[in-house]
Formats: C-alpha cells, structure tokens, sequence
C-alpha cells in the first residue's frame, strides 16, 4: 500500500548516540510531508541502537524503524542499500532523504539506482509543489543554484548539513518498530580498521555554529595560533583553505571546500583568505561571513556581510582580545 | 590489473566568479569567451592513481568519456599523461542527458571495451558537484563500490583502500572487480611529458554512439533541471573602518556583539 505523501528520513548515529544531522532530516521530512499531505517516519541502521533509537523516537516523527544488525555495523554499502531497499518496497513512500555525509552518501545513492528512481545531492533545500518534491542544491562551486524533480518516485534525496533547521526533543515518543535486514545479504567490502584523526580541540567543523579559518595569506605555520587564538576566544572550530592544509600546515581534516568540509555555520571568520570559488564552495551556506584581508578586492568580501581591510597580524590579535573581554 | 577511467569535461572552476553567466531560459551556463574547458578536477586524481597503479603493479589503463566534440581534447590529455588507450562516446542525443542517462551509457561502454578489473572515477564533478553518476555504474554493472577514497593499493587478490570518513578513514578490503571513486588526497595529476604529447597527437581514439552501445536515450528521464540561476546577493559587505588596524579589530568584535553574533 503505497504511503502516498509518505517521507522516510534515514537518521545516523556517532559514537553510538544519535548525530546531529537527524534531528535535521526529522525537522525537513517533517515539513516536506506536511507539504504532501502525509506522514515522516525515521529509520536507524546500525548496530547496538537502543539508545539512538529512543533519542530518535523523542523527535517526533510517526514511527521509527529501527534496523539492528552487526551487518550494519559498518554501513558498507551492500547491507546498507540492500535493507533500505526492502524498507522502501514495503512502506512506498514519496520521498527518502539522507544527509549528504560520508556515511550514507554512497549507499542513498546506489539505492537510487537499484529503486530505478532518481536522486538529487547536498541539497540546500526541499519544498512540495502540486505533489512534487522541488530539490535546492547549489552546482558550479556554489556559482549557481539548481532545481531538480524527479519525473517518477520514490524522490531520493541528501541534504547538507546544518542547511535545515533541526526539531527539539520533545514528550513525543513514536512507535518503534523492529525491521529485518534481508537474509541473503553479505558485504563484498570489508572494513579492516577504522582510523580517527587526532582529534582536534573544540568542536566539529561540520556541525560548528562558530567557524574560523585560514588561508595562505597567513604567509607561514608560524603564524597559525593567531587562528587557533580567535577560535578559542569564539569557542569556534577551527578551518582552513585548501592552500593551507595542501602545504601541511594543519591537517586536511580542516579543509572547507569543495575538496573538503561543507560548512554552514551561523558565524564564519575567515583570516586571509582570498575565497577562490572551491572554497566558497565549501562555505556558501554560512549565515554570516567575517572577511578580514589585505587585498580589498578579494573575492571573500563579495560573500562577507562584515569585513576588515588590513593586516591581520594586527586585527586578529585585537580582535581576539576585544571577544574575550566581551564574552567575558 | 586492467583499469578504465571514466573523465568529464567540466567548464574551468578557476575562472573568475564574474565571468560566471548562466541563459536561465535555457537552463545552461554561458560558456566564458576564451575559456576552454578542462578535465574535472577528481578525474585528474583517479587518472593519476590508475598511472601509478599501472607503473608500480603493471597494467593497463583505457580513459572514458561521454560528451560533446570538444571533450576529445580531455581524452588527448590523458593519454599524454600516460594513459594506454581512450574511447569517446559523442551523440547529439545525450547533449542533455540526466545522470542516470549518463550513467547507463557509461556503463554500457565499460561492457563493450571488455575485460576489466577496475573502474576508477572522481568522487564528484565540478559542474554539478553531485558525485552519483561513478555509484550509479556501480550499481548497473553489480559492481561493489567505495568512495571518496584516498588511498589505493592491490591486496591479495583485491584492494585496499582508505574511505573517507566523518573524522577519519575506513581501511576497506574490497574484491575485484570494484568501481572507486576518489578524492583529491589520492595525488595531484601529473603534467604531461613532451613524449607523451606526441603520443596523444598519434592517438586513434575511436568514437561510438549510444546506438554503437545498444543504449535506447529517447526514454523518460528520471530528473529534470526545473530551474538554473545565479543567487542574486542583497547583502552588500560592511566594511569596518577605524585609525588603526587594531582599532578596526575592536571595531569588528563590538559590530559583531551589536548584531547578537557572539
């Protein structure tokens, strides 16, 4: 029976606890089914949940659908598509979506193409017309912004992090509901080791609110804790261009770009840092962008909404000073 | 290990922000005067890692590509960089295709060029920054797949590699044949060697259609491009202004307090 106006949000776990991004794709699933006159359920996949899964049931949605297998453990791609696949065929909703991030990336899109259905990337964001699903994302390096549809269901989609407003946590508490991984299925990937980097201080660059980065115009490493001072002053996670991380001053785990992390946080410093289209390709949905530079006609200062002409070696540290003290 | 790499031409990312038009009424980008298009940037890096690939374990590596008559120069380029052989698939009727159009001509064409062992890609396109045409052969050609992956080595009868993770990598063991698609961290390409530019200059590439392919393109498509334009900016930046360099500094964090930003 086909849930006509149905949406399916596939949620995600850290570390064992629910992450970020799924109170996000509860809070677009939600509102996109609102637009089609239907209801959003969630679905977990992974291994050892119980947690995850109440935090989730917390948020809202009709039911979740909960996925619980050491198969799963991974995510690998075959397990993964194989029960969303079977997911999708029972419940028949309007539209899936995922967050566009390194876990389920891979696996929502092989599902569009097994589904034979169509899927549109990192989208920005999502609203129903006449029944249809109209997907947001910007292409060219964030020099353009897309429209898609898709001619035939089920709409398959994955959005970008921190792009949607996320729901809270309320007394809701929707009804879980076990689901099988198909019997058959086996991984032709197999993940050997799992290898964090060092982790850094403060918080992640992805699901930052406060952002700091740098660039080349820094003129060395040497220089770096002059960025590393303005983000600890900001409680802010700390970035850097391409430039940067290519020529080893900090790892490429800060990377923002095209290349690297998409950001979109509510604050974005950025300390001479030119903005070459793959960079503002990586941070184009940030809501405020601070510009400090040299060069008054670099590009970073078409996307800035404030902005410093002048040495950073003598606004920043500045800078720095006057936020403690406001911060206190 | 026989490789094929699939390469897009894409318009130059590096040209000026204010040289970038699009034609909204026909939903494309204006193409810069004096521009020329180039090889998408994650395909220099897969083409680099199949040439290493080759030159440390032996092989052979066949570049691929769907797209219009100018695309030819792309193909030229990687076989000047080292690769062994290049097929172009040009038809007026896939000018406009979707990516899943894209995806099944590709995947028809890796059927026909024949035995393989691998397909490597780049992790995404610059133009349409989507990444799902490489997964989209994968799954049409029941291949398994990994990406963005960073590092390549042959292990045992397969390989290993390093996906990419949230704050880290995942050490895969994948068998053969595999589609990955990779990301920048696997190696800048290389610039072509004067012996291999007249190697490309002799190159016979040749070229198929999707009839060649027993392709059928006049189906439905599966997405449509509703709407293409370049985002009007109303915030015009403020520049903050002050004696000194440090007073401009004091000036910004204040600014920033007043607008509830900190």
């Amino acid at each position: 029976m086909a849930d006509k106006g149905g949406v399916l949000v596939v949620a995600e776990t850290i570390d064992g606890a629910l992450a970020p991004i799924s109170a996000e794709l509860v809070g677009a699933g939600t509102r996109l089914a609102e637009g089609l006159g239907g209801t959003a359920s969630a679905v977990l996949l992974g291994s050892g949940l119980d947690a995850a899964a109440s935090s989730l049931a917390a948020l809202g949605t009709a039911r979740v659908l909960v996925a619980d297998d050491e198969r799963l453990a991974d995510l690998q791609p075959d397990p993964t598509v194989a029960t969303l696949a079977a997911i999708v065929g029972t419940e028949e909703p309007s539209a899936v979506l995922f967050g566009h991030t390194p876990s389920l990336r891979e696996a929502a899109i092989r599902l569009a193409y097994r589904l034979g259905t169509a899927i549109t990337t990192d989208c920005t964001a999502l609203r129903a017309e006449d029944g249809i699903v109209v997907m947001t994302k910007p292409v060219f390096g964030g020099a353009a912004i897309a429209e898609y549809a898709n001619e035939s269901g089920p709409t398959i989609a994955t959005l970008r992090p921190r792009a949607f407003e996320p729901v809270e946590a309320g007394s809701a508490t929707a009804e879980i509901v076990k689901v099988d991984v198909p019997a058959d299925v086996a991984s032709r990937a197999k993940v050997v080791e799992t290898v964090k980097e060092a982790a850094t201080s403060g918080p992640r660059l992805k699901d930052a609110k406060t952002v700091v980065s740098g660039g080349r115009g820094l003129g060395g490493p040497e220089n770096w804790p002059v960025v590393e001072e303005l983000a600890g002053a900001l409680g802010a996670a700390v970035g850097a261009t391409r430039a940067v991380t290519d020529a080893g001053w900090v790892p490429p785990t800060h990377q923002v770009g095209l290349t690297g992390t998409t950001i979109s946080p509510d604050l974005y410093v950025t300390v001479a840092v030119s903005g070459a289209v793959q960079h503002i390709a990586g941070c184009s949905g940030s809501r405020n962008i601070v510009a400090i530079n040299r060069d008054p006609d670099a590009n970073i200062f078409r996307h800035a909404r404030f902005g410093v002409v002048g040495d950073y070696q003598k606004v920043v540290p500045a800078l720095t000073k006057r936020i403690k003290e406001l911060r206190g | 290990m026989k490789i094929i790499v699939t390469v897009k031409q894409v318009p130059d990312p590096d040209i000026p922000p204010t040289h970038f038009k699009v034609d909204e009424g026909a939903r494309k980008v204006v193409p810069p005067a004096g521009v020329a298009p180039v090889m998408n940037g994650y395909d220099g890096n897969a083409l680099e890692a199949a040439l290493r690939l080759k030159e440390n374990h032996g092989g052979t590596v066949t570049v691929l590509t769907v797209g219009g008559a100018e695309a030819r120069d792309t193909l030229k380029r990687a076989i000047a960089m080292g690769a062994d052989s290049a097929v172009h698939v040009n038809d007026p009727a896939l000018a406009d295709s979707d990516s899943a159009t894209t995806a099944s001509v590709l995947a028809a064409a890796i059927k026909k060029i024949g035995e393989f062992d691998l397909v490597l890609s780049g992790r995404q396109a610059s133009d349409t920054d989507a990444g799902q045409v490489p997964l989209g052969v994968a799954e049409i050609l029941g291949l398994p797949s990994a990406a963005p992956v960073v590092s390549i080595e042959p292990a045992g009868d397969g390989l290993k590699v390093h996906r990419m993770i949230e704050d880290g990598y995942q050490v895969v063991e994948i068998g053969l044949p595999a589609l990955v698609a990779v990301s920048s961290e696997i190696g800048e390409p290389r610039y072509p060697p004067l012996r291999g530019i007249m190697a490309a200059g002799r190159a016979q590439i040749p070229v198929w259609t999707a009839a060649d392919l027993g392709v059928d393109v006049s189906g439905a498509r599966r997405s449509t491009l509703r709407r293409l334009y370049v985002e009007q900016r109303e915030a015009q930046v403020d520049l903050i202004e002050a004696d000194t360099p440090e007073e401009a500094g004091i000036a910004l964090a204040n600014r920033l307090r007043e607008a509830k930003l900190i």
